[in-house]
């Protein structure tokens, strides 16, 4: 069973939390830190993102995150040995990789370098559903589960392709545009419901995600787990307390999702 | 999508899910236009009793060799951008966008964009590297005289880059009243084939203009290539003749070096702004910061049908370094009393070389653009 199943079996009608942190971030010693605050902060699963210079489905705390990682001389390498390590000091903790294209495509054998690391999904945010094939048979092959992103404005047509594609989680986007915590999301319950009767592994909602009632909205809509990333990354770089704040979102994943 | 959106293995739609349902409403808007008279009514008479096609084909009289060149420099707006972004403004207004968003390097598509906008009745909001603003204020300028909102860009390199991905940003969450009028024939589909279709023009004048004037094709055909919408425009209908095609890169200070812009030359395969392109990077695949003399040629990728164009071997690309391309100017200004554009001067540099190892050929150049913009900074380096 691939940790992500082991994981939402273990929590049950619980939703899931997910932290993002951009790897290396500001070094490769406090990124490694802050991982380990995430899931003493309680975080269920980790989410991390390779620093790309051109991040263009990301606002200004993620690309800021990528530019001090890449100023730093963190190479795709560094991000794999940080997952490796993270997978000796926490064997059940699922991580996803959130990359972009051009990362995936220099690398021959990234996905497998990927799953060799420790990694459990793969997200490639500039690959959409009709790009996605040629990429996910690779993840297939090299045992890492793909993730694909659907949106509330996806046609039918494509979220079918998406919640067939997708293995681990299906990431939906709860609102337009970039991430960064600046806008609140609009936590679709139709996009949830459409991707259930397409068959979809469990709908996560990234975006749009920095406080408990976000956390609680997104789980009243139907989905399985949120994910945050601008809302720790942006504390982390400010030097607050990531546990801290991870655990009283986390701490909003309780009821509202087990009356579901 | 209803077209495939690739030139062999390039191309393709590389962008974040959410903006797939606006890649297809263009194309679908594209696609329909293409076939109703009335749209086709409307971008001609643009083009023709606004814009001021056809353009001319001029023979150089002093130049040595035989040399025509494709007169883009004397359309409105000064560049061959205005062609195109009058058919994207049309199919905008079809699609009851109310918002142009646009990434502009040094100014010249910014103002293009901001010509149609005032024409049309748009909002225009034009994404600029800052370090762009800093060296082009006199097209930040224009452009605000013509109604439209210059955003500087303080992310990455501060150049034309960082303009696309901010642009792609503001679309992400705008496109439902927004449109993104792309400046080149790059980015993910359908944009490479409708600003080709929409640029296309260019080599179908000049195609029957050199036949008029020569009573036969040229021997070759030479644009420079910076995103490659007017070398494609211009190449087009001249793929299918036994004509040689000569796209030329800008080689900045050397190929040699890391200062060039040079990507079909020095790029690999990669995935950079939409499309499965040649791409300027470095081994892990972080994009190269480029170097041209032209802001408009400084730009780390390539519009993906030069890419197949290379690898199939129809178009070949070669180089022209910053101190040629100023050369050209130089000679073009004193021989012909023509003051191109500093990405056109590459051409010209290029069909020069070329008359001088084959006096006799025939040589048509699209000369892009005027040379306006570049004056000043032209004093700079020659005096």
């Amino acid at each position: 069973m691939s940790r992500y199943s082991a994981m939402f079996d273990r929590l049950g009608g619980t939703g899931a939390f997910g932290a993002f942190l951009m790897l290396g971030d500001p070094d490769l010693e406090t990124s490694a830190r802050l991982l380990d605050e995430a899931v003493e902060g309680g975080a269920d699963m980790i989410e991390v993102g390779i620093p790309f210079s051109d991040p263009v489905a990301d606002g200004p705390v993620i690309q800021a995150a990528a530019q001090r990682a890449l100023a730093a001389g963190v190479r795709v390498g560094d991000c794999f040995d940080l997952i490796a390590a993270f997978r000796g000091r926490h064997p059940d903790v699922p991580v996803g990789i959130l990359a972009y294209a051009n990362l995936v495509v220099a690398r021959a054998g990234f996905a497998r370098d990927a799953a060799e690391a420790g990694a459990d999904s793969l997200l490639i945010a500039d690959v959409p559903a009709l790009e996605a094939e040629p990429f996910v048979r690779d993840m297939e092959q090299a045992g890492i589960e793909p993730v694909l992103i659907a949106a509330a404005n996806t046609p039918d047509d494509a979220l079918r392709r998406i919640a067939k594609l997708s293995k681990a989680y299906t990431y939906c986007v709860s609102r337009a545009g970039i991430t960064g915590t600046h806008a609140g999301g609009r936590f679709d319950a139709g996009l949830i419901e459409r991707l259930r009767a397409a068959g979809s592994p469990p709908p996560i909602f990234g975006f749009g995600i920095s406080a408990p009632d976000h956390v609680r909205a997104a789980l009243a809509a139907g989905a399985k787990g949120v994910i945050c990333g601008s809302a720790i990354v942006d504390l982390a770089h400010r030097g607050g307390d990531v546990a801290a704040f991870v655990r009283s979102l986390k701490a909003a994943t309780g009821n509202e999702s087990a009356a579901q | 999508m209803r077209l495939n959106g690739r030139f062999g293995r390039f191309g393709g739609c590389y962008v974040p899910e959410i903006l797939v349902p606006a890649l297809e409403q263009l194309e679908a808007a594209f696609l329909d236009a293409q076939e109703d008279p009335r749209f086709t009514a409307e971008l001609n008479d643009l083009l023709v009793n606004y814009a001021g096609r056809p353009t001319p084909l001029t023979r150089c009289r002093n130049l040595p060799g035989n040399i025509y060149l494709k007169r883009e420099d004397l359309l409105h707006g000064g560049a061959h951008k205005t062609n195109q972004v009058l058919g994207q403004g049309l199919l905008a207004r079809r699609m009851g966008k109310t918002r142009l968003i646009a990434e502009t390097g040094a100014g010249q598509h910014g103002v293009a964009t901001a010509i149609v906008g005032a024409l049309l009745g748009f909002e225009t909001v034009i994404y600029m590297g800052s370090k762009d603003v800093e060296r082009q204020r006199l097209n930040v300028f224009r452009m605000e005289l013509m109604g439209a909102r210059v955003v500087s860009v303080e992310s990455g390199g501060r150049t034309l880059k960082d303009a696309i991905n901010e642009t792609l940003r503001d679309w992400s969450a705008s496109f439902e009243t927004t449109h993104y009028l792309l400046g080149t024939a790059a980015g993910p589909h359908p944009f490479p084939t409708m600003v080709r279709e929409f640029q296309r023009v260019i080599g179908r004048e000049a195609h029957a203009q050199i036949l008029e004037q020569l009573g036969r094709l040229p021997d070759a055909v030479v644009a420079c290539v910076g995103g490659g919408s007017n070398s494609i425009g211009l190449f087009a209908d001249f793929i299918d003749d036994p004509v040689r095609l000569i796209g030329v890169e800008p080689a900045g200070k050397g190929l040699n070096g890391a200062e060039h812009g040079a990507t079909l030359l020095r790029g690999r395969p990669g995935i950079l702004h939409g499309a499965e392109t040649y791409v300027l990077q470095d081994e892990e695949g972080q994009i190269d910061e480029t170097w041209s003399v032209s802001a408009g040629l400084d730009y780390p990728a390539v519009g993906p049908q030069h890419a197949y164009l290379k690898e199939s071997g129809r178009v070949e690309y070669v180089g022209c370094t910053d101190a040629e391309a100023l050369d050209a100017f130089k000679a073009l200004a004193e021989s012909e009393g023509i003051l191109c554009a500093l990405e056109s001067a590459h051409a010209v540099a290029r069909a020069l070389k070329l008359a001088s190892q084959e006096p006799d050929s025939r040589i048509l150049v699209g000369l892009s653009g005027r040379g306006d913009k570049d004056v000043a900074q032209a004093q700079a380096l020659l005096a």
